[in-house]
């Protein structure tokens, strides 16, 4: 009789119910990247305060201004994202179109920008322990702003393909979760490298 | 805790507010460096304070799962651990049993220290609890009850709902020691119980 029952409906899977599964897989994915991230911040809090010098080590300076106007460009794409997602929430498809692109060309921005900055900074990764460590925390960033740029990409396109309704719209909010992230990790690594 | 990139809009007030601590922080630090830090203090017990506040309880569990079993079976879910033995806990069990088609789920949370909790140290838990279950189920087979048990989770709220997942209980019957000795009373269990899970709930104590 079992097995009759079990043919006509499967059993229920089993799953804890502590957390819900999405939930702990964005757990996870936080976790992972704070421990990555913070992995880089203990070097660069351990190179600032053990190094006998000032920061940043005479006779580089770092680009504070553009990479100021740089983080007004991340922050501002946040925005867009967000609307992005409100547009398409309401039904919005130019809304939704606007927003991603708005956003992947502000991203593209900050992306050729932080390369310029690369290119014209007087010091490379090898100079010394302080090229390096900024050189693996901006780096680091900019993978992470790649890979959003990516998703990005692939959302902006299947938005002009008429993907996306107001009920179904996941393919948007996940790179937009993705990218707030890296907005975030952005403004921890712009205040403590060049400013602080 | 409550996971700040659950959705794009959670993730954006996140953004917005990490913009906000940071810029006064940096704001701050910029002026002087004391000030920097004495900012960072300031808006870091703030934030946890806030935090704190405002935690929200679980949601309620309105509706338990559609039961499999056959029609007008009742089903009642028994949670008890150092008490699950006790002459009341049996007595009422038999009464609720007593009344027609019943089945009867008797789980008994695995009690454990936080530190041993974080160790994820609980085999030694379990084992008493497992113990004690045996024990009980033991006695209400003498009385001529018919239940099966399990060993539940730490946290007796969590050990329900696990069970209500697989067991569509009617009924829930909660056992602890009397008021002053009981942790769980102290811990408002039964209360929370009542207020999150939408099926009758009866406590009894053992003393």
């Amino acid at each position: 009789m079992a097995a009759v029952d079990h043919a006509a409906h499967p059993p229920i899977a089993n799953q804890s119910s502590r957390v819900d599964a999405r939930t702990l897989g964005m757990f996870l994915f936080i976790a992972s990247e704070i421990m990555l991230f913070g992995s880089f911040f203990t070097i660069y809090f351990f190179v600032r305060i053990s190094a006998d010098t000032p920061w940043p080590t005479p006779p580089y300076e770092l680009p504070v201004f553009v990479a100021g106007m740089n983080t007004i460009i991340l922050v501002t794409s946040s925005f867009t994202m967000h609307w992005a997602l409100q547009a398409i929430k309401r039904g919005n498809r130019a809304g939704l179109q606007a927003g991603l692109s708005l956003t992947f060309l502000l991203g593209l921005t900050f992306l050729l920008t932080q390369i310029l900055e690369y290119s014209r900074i007087g010091f490379a990764p090898y100079s010394n322990a302080f090229g390096s460590v900024f050189f693996c925390l901006t780096g680091l960033h900019g993978a992470h702003v790649f890979v959003g740029l990516t998703l990005l990409a692939f959302a902006t396109i299947r938005a002009f393909r008429g993907h996306y309704t107001e009920d179904e719209h996941h393919g948007v909010e996940i790179p937009g979760i993705y990218w707030h992230f890296v907005d975030v990790m952005w403004i921890v690594v712009y205040t403590t490298v060049y400013i602080l | 805790m409550a996971n700040p990139l659950r959705s794009e809009g959670e993730a954006f007030r996140f953004l917005l507010g990490t913009v906000v601590y940071f810029a006064a922080i940096a704001i701050a630090g910029v002026i002087n460096a004391w000030a920097g830090l004495v900012v960072f203090i300031v808006l870091t017990i703030a934030v946890g304070w806030w935090w704190w506040r405002s935690r929200q309880p679980a949601p309620p569990v309105t509706a338990s799962p559609v039961k499999s079993g056959p029609q007008g079976e009742r089903r009642i879910l028994v949670v008890a651990n150092e008490t699950v033995g006790g002459e009341e806990l049996l007595q009422r069990i038999e009464q609720l049993a007593s009344q027609g088609n019943t089945r009867v789920l008797v789980v008994t949370p695995a009690l454990n220290s936080p530190l041993r909790h974080l160790a994820s140290d609980e085999d030694r838990a379990r084992a008493q609890a497992q113990e004690r279950l045996d024990h009980s189920l033991a006695e209400l087979e003498r009385h001529g009850v018919q239940a099966s048990g399990e060993v539940g989770d730490g946290d007796p709220l969590q050990a329900i709902e696990d069970a209500l997942r697989t067991f569509g209980a009617d009924e829930i019957v909660i056992s602890t020691h009397p008021e002053g000795q009981s942790n769980w009373l102290e811990r408002g269990v039964v209360t929370s119980a009542r207020e999150r899970y939408a099926v009758p709930i009866h406590h009894v104590v053992v003393d």
